[in-house]
């Protein structure tokens, strides 16, 4: 018998405003009309102005460690400007734009990086799921938070968001092989920025592309320019509609840079060269999209001077919400742990500043608690 | 009333909180048709329909991954993990992100859901299909452990499980999931997770189990010519240590027994908590028998590691003599 083919499949790529200014007006006519265009454009420049706003913070020591999202704005906002408001989104740490636009407050996520866990509550109506930190858990969220909304009788979609070293995860390809076989509409966005912390997408996969990934659970996949927000939103457009018409998942691979350091706590020198980091500086969303919008004489420079002055007003306004957030009382912590909390964990709770870890005061004889008390006193004096 | 072994008894209690509670759904591998290698969901998918008790691919990590998705979806999912020895990849899931989700999203998202593993030694399975993991879990903030020892208490500890708004590991023994009946109400009730069973009352010596153990402490008590009491923990977390201090300020002894092994098993919380509440009231050092500390042998030696009616009794006596 002759050798027969049992698959083939190709990749298509879709880039519409690419780097030197070229637009296919064949795919991006029409696409986003000229006044989401603008505040497309004003929402990027306000998530690349809190990224330096953060940097400031966490070197001036008034944050913790913190992920800039520097360069990946258009993925995460084609995104959103393509989901329904009550599709769920389910990110991992790098998608503030999409976040934002969604209406997520910005001292939410400014509150996540300073250490509070109030920062994660987030409010119920943007169907968004907390920041996510072991990296390729979520996905698998998102299929059981929408295959609930369906067994609720909901069209609700998932589109969740993972990077390139996630994808090399169990959990990436668990959730999607569930959510292809058990039929669970989800949108995979694969944020490929070339780099895990310093590990090369090249060794998180030796195939030419991520998007194939997504071949392998049967599902639809694209690949898209995750610098051009025409094409993340006409990739998503096309992604979404397939996904809430036909119940089933779909793949997308948005090939993107981030250019700054993993997180504040990196140095991407130690393992980038300037040269390939200069290259992608000219490959950036905001600048494309502000040269085309120029062109196009819907923006200019009084325009530009008039946002960078508003944003940077906001941006001040949320850091000053988020850092005026009265502190979590102390007991905070226990309480969250269980709806109602175990009587021995209420103790821990009760004692924390009295006691040892755990001792219930009650148990130690008064005699025993008079001689801890002279103990505290004389400890006291030895320290004067 | 029923005559009931502990498949049936948690078979039944499925089905009567499916009927009443809608959000209740099933998954897991092999439960639906084939009704769980253990049988204990036999019939479920045929009554419940394939929406609410569903087959799953292979993928321990992603049943519990969905099922945090479902539970923060308003569900309330109830997974099959086949056996404890494949609870491993879905450590991350549920230690990460089940027993955390209520803490760090301070109660925007909670993971309402109740996690069925058959668990320990005792009935010959191969290699990876005898553990005794619950320390693991009692040791992760977030979480309740629950072991019953018996059909009426599993029945009325997994309504409990069912109706619980925080994550839990019910741990069902295999051992004794047909070793004996006994009488189980259809009549609906619960038990508090938190809340130990005194099994039998005594006045020399406390005797402190869980699980399939309790049934070994019982024989080692009836041969006993001493008052001896035995308290069955019932849950592992949030455990009843007022339960056990009271008892074992009473009898002034205590033997902790249990199939996991020794170190940092959660008989150490006990004796060190009965160290904390009890110290003046005891009479002798708390004795431990449990799992050795080496991995569980395959069958052949199974019956030498996991603790027996003759261990118990020897701890009994070294206890009483001191």
């Amino acid at each position: 018998m002759p050798i027969t083919t049992a698959y083939e499949a190709k990749i298509e790529r879709i880039s519409i405003l690419d780097e030197k200014g070229n637009f296919d007006e064949k795919l991006g006519k029409g696409l986003i009309p000229d006044a989401d265009l603008v505040k497309l454009y004003e929402a990027m420049v306000s998530c690349r102005q809190l990224d330096q706003v953060a940097f400031r913070l966490q070197r001036s020591g008034r944050m913790g460690t913190y992920p800039q999202n520097m360069g990946q704005e258009a993925t995460s906002l084609g995104a959103s400007y393509v989901l329904r408001k009550d599709d769920w989104m389910v990110t991992c740490y790098r998608e503030n734009c999409g976040l934002f636009w969604r209406g997520v407050p910005k001292e939410a996520i400014l509150l996540h990086w300073m250490g509070d866990e109030r920062g994660n509550a987030m409010p119920k109506p943007h169907w968004v799921t907390p920041i996510y930190v072991p990296l390729g858990t979520q996905m698998l969220h998102a299929a059981g938070l929408t295959m609930a909304a369906r067994y609720q009788g909901l069209d609700r979609i998932a589109c969740t968001f993972f990077g390139d070293g996630a994808s090399s995860e169990g959990d990436f390809h668990e959730a999607c092989n569930f959510a292809s076989n058990l039929k669970i509409p989800v949108v995979f966005v694969c944020q490929n920025n070339f780099w895990a912390i310093s590990t090369p997408s090249r060794i998180n996969s030796a195939a030419p592309t991520f998007a194939q990934r997504g071949l392998s659970y049967g599902m639809p996949c694209l690949q898209c320019d995750g610098n051009d927000i025409f094409a993340t939103v006409y990739t998503m457009r096309k992604s979404v509609e397939y996904t809430r018409s036909t119940g089933l998942p779909c793949f997308v691979e948005m090939v993107t840079y981030r250019l700054g350091d993993h997180t504040t706590a990196d140095d991407a020198t130690r393992y980038r060269d300037k040269d390939e980091v200069d290259s992608w500086k000219g490959r950036d969303p905001i600048l494309r999209l502000r040269n085309y919008m120029t062109a196009r004489k819907l923006w200019d420079d009084a325009k530009e001077a008039e946002l960078a002055a508003r944003v940077e007003q906001e941006n001040a306004d949320a850091v000053a919400r988020a850092e005026g957030i009265v502190a979590p009382e102390k007991p905070d912590f226990f309480n969250a742990m269980y709806a109602e909390i175990p009587q021995d964990l209420a103790v821990q709770r009760d004692t924390m500043h009295t006691h040892s870890l755990g001792q219930d005061p009650s148990q130690l004889p008064a005699e025993a608690q008079q001689r801890a008390a002279e103990l505290a006193a004389e400890s006291a004096a030895a320290h004067h | 009333m029923a005559n009931l072994n502990l498949v049936q008894a948690i078979n039944l209690a499925l089905i009567q909180e499916m009927e009443k509670n809608p959000d209740i759904v099933l998954l897991g591998e092999d439960i639906g048709v084939n009704g769980g290698v253990f049988r204990v969901t036999e019939g479920l998918q045929k009554r419940f329909g394939e929406k609410r008790v569903f087959d799953t691919p292979l993928a321990e990590s992603g049943i519990i991954g969905l099922s945090i998705g479902l539970a923060m979806g308003g569900l309330h999912p109830v997974p099959e993990i086949q056996f404890e020895g494949f609870l491993g990849p879905a450590y991350d899931q549920i230690c990460s992100h089940a027993a955390r989700m209520r803490s760090r999203t301070r109660g925007a998202f909670t993971v309402p859901m109740t996690i069925r593993i058959p668990v320990g030694g005792g009935i010959h399975a191969p290699e990876l299909h005898s553990d005794s993991p619950e320390a693991i879990y009692a040791h992760t903030p977030g979480l309740k452990v629950v072991m019953p020892s018996s059909p009426y208490d599993a029945k009325g500890l997994l309504v409990s499980a069912l109706r619980d708004p925080d994550p839990v590991l019910f741990f069902e023994p295999k051992r004794i999931y047909r070793a004996f009946r006994e009488e189980v109400p259809e009549d609906e009730y619960t038990l508090p997770i938190g809340k130990a069973r005194t099994v039998c009352e005594g006045t020399d010596l406390t005797i402190v189990s869980w699980g399939a153990s309790v049934v070994q402490c019982m024989q080692a008590i009836e041969k006993s010519s001493r008052s001896i009491e035995l308290i069955d923990l019932r849950t592992i977390y949030p455990f009843d240590m007022d339960a056990v201090a009271q008892s074992v300020s009473k009898t002034g002894r205590c033997v902790v027994v249990h199939e996991a092994p020794l170190t940092c098993g959660f008989g150490s919380e006990i004796a060190a908590r009965i160290m904390e509440r009890c110290f003046l009231q005891l009479e002798a050092p708390v004795q431990r028998v449990a799992g050795f500390d080496t991995t569980m042998p395959y069958y052949k030696l199974e019956l030498d590691y996991l603790p027996d009616a003759h261990r118990v009794t020897r701890a009994i006596h070294d206890c009483l003599a001191f």
